[in-house]
């Protein structure tokens, strides 16, 4: 991360990061349970239900939530050298474009709801918003950690002290953010 | 600190010695609710498996008693059908899975040296969830139903089509909560391994049953997951009306349910078995006075098993009808397992051979465990090989099988474990007189009901049915197998009798009663809130002999096993 910082070394040993790498190594085998699980079923999967998944705007829609672990890495570098309004600044931008993706997100499942096709439609629709709906649920989870770290921030009880915490959520949302690239590939591209 | 003589009047402990940190503090015994100390939370985690095991041990009695006679009508096939499988998923989710997590909860910190588990709140957190999975499984009995579709829960047999009762709904709720703390549990003890070992502790001189458990909880974490998405997916099918294994038109499979299932369930058998594994790997070099043979190979083997033991899930498929191809792939690694688990045999056998054996309990419990687990891994072998899967699969083998795996190997680990800790935890030996009738019982009766179920399995009779109709040797072999139920029920009232009577009057055990080599002999027993008041140096496998034989420290840190 950055080279000038003595302390940049540090954090990567602290039990919270640790901790939080085996725990992202379980999360990954329950994404890959339910990525395989929608493999195993597409071969069963309707045509119709299937072509109602607006690709090139979901696309633009997951932009912003990649573009989000850039920002989360400039805010936590901001960190680690101490400029915390620099850091703030940047978590509300991570913020803001996680909501977008939501955002994007919410108008696909509203369409698909308008044309009936709910949870309980058929094969396809049960694999897509099991696979979605738990992504979905790990950036709403995500969001809340940043907004907690922001406020805490704005409301000056976040020091270095809290290095471990910033690092351990900074690779938390980009977990949550690699996963949807697998997830897209999966969805959108791969079984379309 | 001195100890008594057997027959004398129980020491009283004094006020620092005392089992347990004083509790009239504060707010007395609710300070057990609140409390995040790695030792009485291990201790809760233990005493709620030990509970379970009462209830899923009385389930199995019923079991034998419903089974005792051809043609018998004491339980309902419904009865029957919800009995079993809660007996199978109370064993494994609600007893062996939780006390081993318990105990390393309370031990494995003490062996590396810690003062807590890396994260003490979670670690809370992780028991509260776990009980709270147990207590909604069974909650389900307010409902008039139990989750009734075998441990396996097989699609579609588990779908809302033909179970539509709400017991398993409450089966997967919470079998997906006791999967969550099992996880927190899972991550506490890695870190905790991986940052708070004492000084001088590298990897090469970590206990082995630490190793294990660290491989263990490594199997927690990538088999507990997908298991819990397969739950979600299943609780889908049945309350959001969803399609992942309904077998109709709609195209769901039933297969994908059974490889979810089993990629989970193989790395599961493992998880019950390493941590007995690894208190083998600590027990008999102990009462064998050798250090254990190979060290490295009992860790390697560990972790060669836990990376095979996702490999091998659809040998508990042959029946499905896979194709050549992935069955002969899956016998192949099914075989392959079987090496580095036969390794650890030869590695206790031949610490044992030429020791100077102490024959207590522990090692009596840890000597049973090797043939029997030998036995179980025999029967292991064979199921690799498809054939012969097709013929006996769904049969009464497959229960002697996996009950000489589960009870005669795990089973008895953990009963060598908790004899050999149990000093540890309370500041008392559990009594040896007790402890020898509960062994030799146990024995008796495990091999008793057990051993007559591998005949009746090639005899064909079928597992998972409620009765069996009079064909010849069924019925004596039947009731040979329920007498040794009740001997084996025996000697488990005796063995919880012996954890009772033991805590108010057992020989008081000073810090080291068995002259063990490990750091949670340094302290006392029990040990102080914070754990240590200093620890000895580190510079070997076995830093308390170093201690005690200065001499031969040296020349012992020399060993492949004493080096960094």
């Amino acid at each position: 991360m950055t080279t000038a910082n003595t302390t940049a070394a540090k954090p990567r040993t602290n039990k919270h990061i640790i901790g939080m790498l085996f725990f992202i190594g379980s999360e990954i085998f329950f994404f890959l349970t339910l990525l395989s699980s929608y493999a195993y079923l597409s071969g069963a999967f309707g045509n119709l239900p299937r072509s109602s998944l607006a690709v090139p705007r979901t696309l633009i829609f997951s932009l912003f939530l990649w573009a989000s672990s850039l920002t989360i890495w400039i805010a936590e570098r901001n960190f680690h050298r101490r400029r915390f309004g620099a850091y703030r600044g940047w978590m509300v931008i991570t913020i803001l474009l996680g909501l977008t993706f939501l955002t994007g997100q919410g108008i696909e499942y509203t369409e698909l709801f308008r044309k009936g096709i709910a949870l309980n439609y058929d094969v396809f629709s049960s694999a897509f918003f099991t696979l979605t709906g738990f992504h979905g649920l790990h950036v709403v989870t995500g969001l809340i950690m940043l907004s907690s770290l922001t406020g805490m921030s704005f409301a000056g009880k976040l020091g270095p002290e809290n290095e471990s915490a910033v690092v351990s959520l900074s690779y938390y949302w980009h977990f949550v953010d690699a996963v949807w690239i697998a997830v897209f590939c999966v969805a959108y591209l791969i079984f379309i | 600190m001195a100890q008594k003589s057997m027959g004398a009047a129980p020491e009283a402990l004094s006020p620092h010695e005392h089992p347990f940190p004083p509790l009239n503090r504060g707010w007395g015994w609710l300070t057990w609710f609140s409390t995040t100390d790695h030792k009485k939370i291990g201790i809760m985690y233990m005493v709620t498996s030990l509970f379970f095991f009462g209830v899923g041990g009385i389930e199995a009695l019923l079991i034998r008693i419903q089974l005792a006679a051809p043609n018998a009508k004491v339980l309902s096939p419904q009865e029957y059908d919800a009995i079993f499988t809660m007996h199978g998923t109370t064993m494994i989710f609600l007893v062996v899975m939780p006390i081993f997590i318990g105990l390393a909860n309370y031990i494995l910190p003490l062996m590396v040296g810690a003062r807590d588990v890396a994260f003490p709140r979670l670690n809370a957190l992780g028991y509260w969830v776990f009980l709270l999975g147990g207590i909604v499984i069974y909650l389900a009995l307010f409902t008039g139903s139990l989750a009734n579709a075998g441990w396996f829960s097989y699609a579609p047999l588990s779908e809302s089509a033909f179970t539509s009762r709400p017991g398993l709904d409450y089966w997967a709720a919470g079998l997906i909560e006791t999967g969550v703390g099992t996880i927190a549990a899972a991550v506490n003890l890695i870190v905790t391994v991986v940052r708070y070992r004492a000084t001088g502790m590298t990897w090469r001189r970590l206990p082995l049953f630490v190793w294990m458990m660290v491989i263990t909880s490594l199997l927690i974490l990538f088999a507990l997951t997908p298991l819990n998405a397969g739950l979600i997916m299943l609780l889908g099918d049945r309350i959001l009306h969803m399609h992942f294994f309904r077998a109709n038109a709609s195209g769901g499979s039933a297969i994908l349910w059974q490889h979810i299932f089993w990629f989970f369930g193989h790395p599961e058998v493992y998880i019950m078995a390493l941590p007995a594994f690894g208190i083998m790997s600590e027990v008999v070099p102990v009462f064998s006075r050798k250090p254990i043979f190979g060290y490295t190979f009992v860790a390697g083997s560990g972790i060669a098993i836990g990376l095979l033991s996702f490999g091998v899930w659809v040998h508990h498929m042959f029946a499905v009808g896979l194709g050549v191809p992935m069955n002969a792939a899956f016998s192949a690694t099914s075989m392959l397992i079987a090496v580095p688990t036969g390794v650890k045999i030869f590695n206790w056998s031949t610490t044992m051979f030429q020791g100077k054996l102490r024959l207590d309990t522990p090692l009596l419990f840890a000597a049973a465990m090797i043939i029997q687990f030998v036995i179980g891994g025999i029967t292991g072998v064979m199921f690799a090989v498809a054939p012969i899967d097709w013929q006996l699969t769904d049969t009464y083998f497959v229960v002697a099988h996996f009950h000489y795996v589960l009870f005669g190997g795990s089973m008895f680990g953990l009963w060598a474990g908790i004899y050999y800790w149990y000093p540890k935890v309370t500041g008392r030996m559990m009594s040896e007189r007790l402890g020898k009738w509960h062994f030799w019982l146990a024995v008796i009766g495990f091999n008793m009901t057990f051993f007559v179920q591998h005949i009746l399995g090639v005899m064909g009779m079928a597992r998972r049915v409620y009765t069996y109709p009079n064909l010849p040797g069924y019925g004596t072999l039947n009731l040979i197998s329920t007498i040794g139920a009740f001997i084996l029920g025996t000697a488990v009232v005796l063995f919880l009798w012996n954890i009772v009577w033991s805590f108010r009057k057992g020989k008081v055990a000073g810090d080291n009663p068995w002259d063990a080599w490990t750091l949670e002999w340094a302290t006392t027993s029990p040990p102080p809130e914070h754990n240590f008041e200093r620890l000895p140096p580190v510079r070997s496998a076995r830093p308390l002999f170093d201690l005690a034989h200065p001499e031969l420290a040296d020349a012992h840190a020399a060993q492949p096993e004493g080096n960094a």
